[in-house]
């Protein structure tokens, strides 16, 4: 059974905070919760599906079912990729409700890193006790910024990809990011600001690295018949993709990632290519994380990913495949470490020509949002969506 | 530029019921890597189970402890240091450190050879990897 047209995104909303001095983490959760409730014309005692990940406190679905006061719930879910875990709620949340088992999915995301002054990028960290693989790599000082550059620096040796090329992947998220009133970073940046900014872990410099910032976001996901009865834009979910990506026992080629899979099963069920992807919210951690996706995703031939993104490409209103037009993580908002929720948002905002007026895709019928969680180099989760304005 | 490998505090490893074995040859400088006796081939991390069929029908066995660099990067942090994957010549790529040496020298295709440094507390030693 294939769930396009089976589900409709009808509720999305981003936190404006990006740093959260005065709020927890659950209040956050509650608060864009409400917030995408509120987009949809929806209220809390229509949810009665609920979805969250490692982000959300203690036992999540449990936690904060009991603090937000969800009282129906019939259907939880608490897949965690990292940062693509809310692209896969988004699938699951579809797939719960074309089997009849929920009716109005909650998805949430929060967090404070920003606040909690976490090394998010640059110290080891452990996702848990009894991790089998920590033991061989936390002394190595696996990092989430070391991890990445690992897969830059061998796609530069395969292929022949450039820093230069790289950094205009930051020069176009900046772009965007100049009309984003809540975007952390808002100055527009050359390449040569990019490529001269400090080496963070060769070959990735601090520019080609995304900000560090509290906030959140949720979505609402519902049924057919319940979307047309709303008043907002109709938002189909068309193509849905995940894969999970890792060592394979010391056989990994690090140059290509799990969107090559994600992306092929979402293509497949939404009967598009992406030839037809009028915008893109490419999951951008750093920038080789989306080179690296567009060519995964066939955007481009594999290999040819840094031509592709050169010479304001990706620029909204310049290039053919204008991305992540609210600056994305590299230059708007990353919060709780974790991408993939604002990456929907944009895409939803695209689909429903809600995005600013200065980045509006015309015509954005179609559109995409892709996220790869967990560590590039090392293992992870690939969340494809594709999503269609009716 | 010449930036050398600063000689970091290693943290020591969590040891578990199934990976004790490899680190008590880590304490005698004896390197092991996982065999996946269906196949033939070897892997790495090790762990209870084969990567390749998840039968139990594995061992851990010698490895020579040299191979090149698959692909690395240096993080240029207080203490900087260069993080790698090293494919040893068993097959495996596997995440570790090249260390005594000029970080802005490395290469990939570079060949390396086995080195252990300690790690804090007394616990195993940790295998790195320098330039042959």
């Amino acid at each position: 059974m294939s769930i396009n047209g089976k589900a409709y995104i009808v509720g999305a909303y981003e936190h404006p905070t990006r740093k959260a001095e005065h709020q927890s983490v659950a209040q956050l959760h509650a608060e864009v919760a409400y917030g995408a409730l509120q987009d949809a014309g929806l209220s809390k005692d229509d949810i009665d599906g609920y979805f969250c990940a490692g982000d959300a406190p203690g036992l999540g679905m449990l936690n904060m079912a009991d603090y937000m006061g969800l009282n129906n719930l019939s259907h939880v879910d608490s897949t965690d990729t990292g940062g693509s875990s809310y692209q896969i709620h988004v699938a699951h949340a579809a797939e719960a409700i074309a089997m009849g088992k929920c009716n109005v999915a909650l998805i949430t995301l929060a967090g404070r890193p920003r606040s909690e002054a976490m090394a998010t990028g640059t110290a080891p960290r452990s996702w848990g006790v009894n991790v089998p693989d920590d033991p061989f790599e936390i002394p190595m000082g696996r990092t989430v910024a070391t991890a990445y550059a690992m897969s830059a620096m061998r796609h530069m040796y395969e292929y022949g990809t450039t820093s230069e090329q790289l950094a205009w992947i930051k020069v176009a998220a900046s772009h965007h990011a100049q009309h984003n009133e809540h975007a952390m970073l808002r100055k527009v940046v050359t390449v040569e600001d990019v490529v001269n900014s400090p080496l963070v872990a060769d070959p990735l410099h601090r520019l080609d690295c995304c900000v560090i910032s509290d906030g959140g976001g949720a979505l609402i996901v519902t049924r057919p018949e319940i979307a047309k009865s709303l008043k907002r834009p109709l938002v189909k979910v068309r193509g849905t993709g995940e894969a999970v990506k890792h060592q394979a026992g010391g056989t990994i080629d690090v140059t290509y990632s799990g969107a090559r899979a994600s992306g092929a099963r979402a293509f497949a069920m939404a009967g598009c290519t992406p030839a037809d992807i009028k915008y893109a919210s490419i999951y951008d951690s750093f920038t080789i994380t989306v080179l690296i996706q567009l060519e995964d995703l066939g955007f481009c031939e594999k290999g040819q990913g840094g031509k592709f993104v050169s010479d304001g490409n990706l620029i909204s209103g310049v290039g053919k495949l204008p991305f992540n037009t609210d600056g994305g993580g590299l230059c708007n908002n990353h919060p709780a470490n974790r991408g993939g929720m604002t990456k929907v948002i944009e895409a939803v905002r695209q689909a429903r020509g809600e995005a600013h007026p200065a980045v509006q895709v015309k015509n954005a019928d179609l559109v995409l949002a892709h996220g790869t969680g967990g560590l590039l180099s090392i293992r992870h989760g690939s969340g494809t969506v594709i999503l269609e304005r009716e | 530029m010449t930036t050398m490998a600063f000689e970091r505090a290693l943290p020591a490893p969590a040891i578990d019921p199934t990976n004790k074995a490899f680190w008590e040859a880590a304490a005698e400088h004896r390197f092991l890597i996982g065999l996946c006796k269906d196949t033939g081939e070897h892997f790495f991390y090790p762990r209870g189970c084969s990567p390749f069929t998840l039968s139990n029908n594995v061992e851990l066995v010698p490895a020579k402890g040299t191979g090149v660099i698959y692909t690395f990067t240096v993080a240029r942090t207080k203490e900087p240091h260069a993080v790698a994957y090293v494919e040893l010549d068993e097959g495996p790529r596997i995440m570790t450190n090249i260390v005594d040496c000029d970080l802005d020298a490395l290469r990939i295709g570079l060949p390396v050879k086995l080195v252990w440094k300690p790690s804090q507390d007394g616990a195993p030693p940790i295998y790195m990897f320098t330039p042959a």
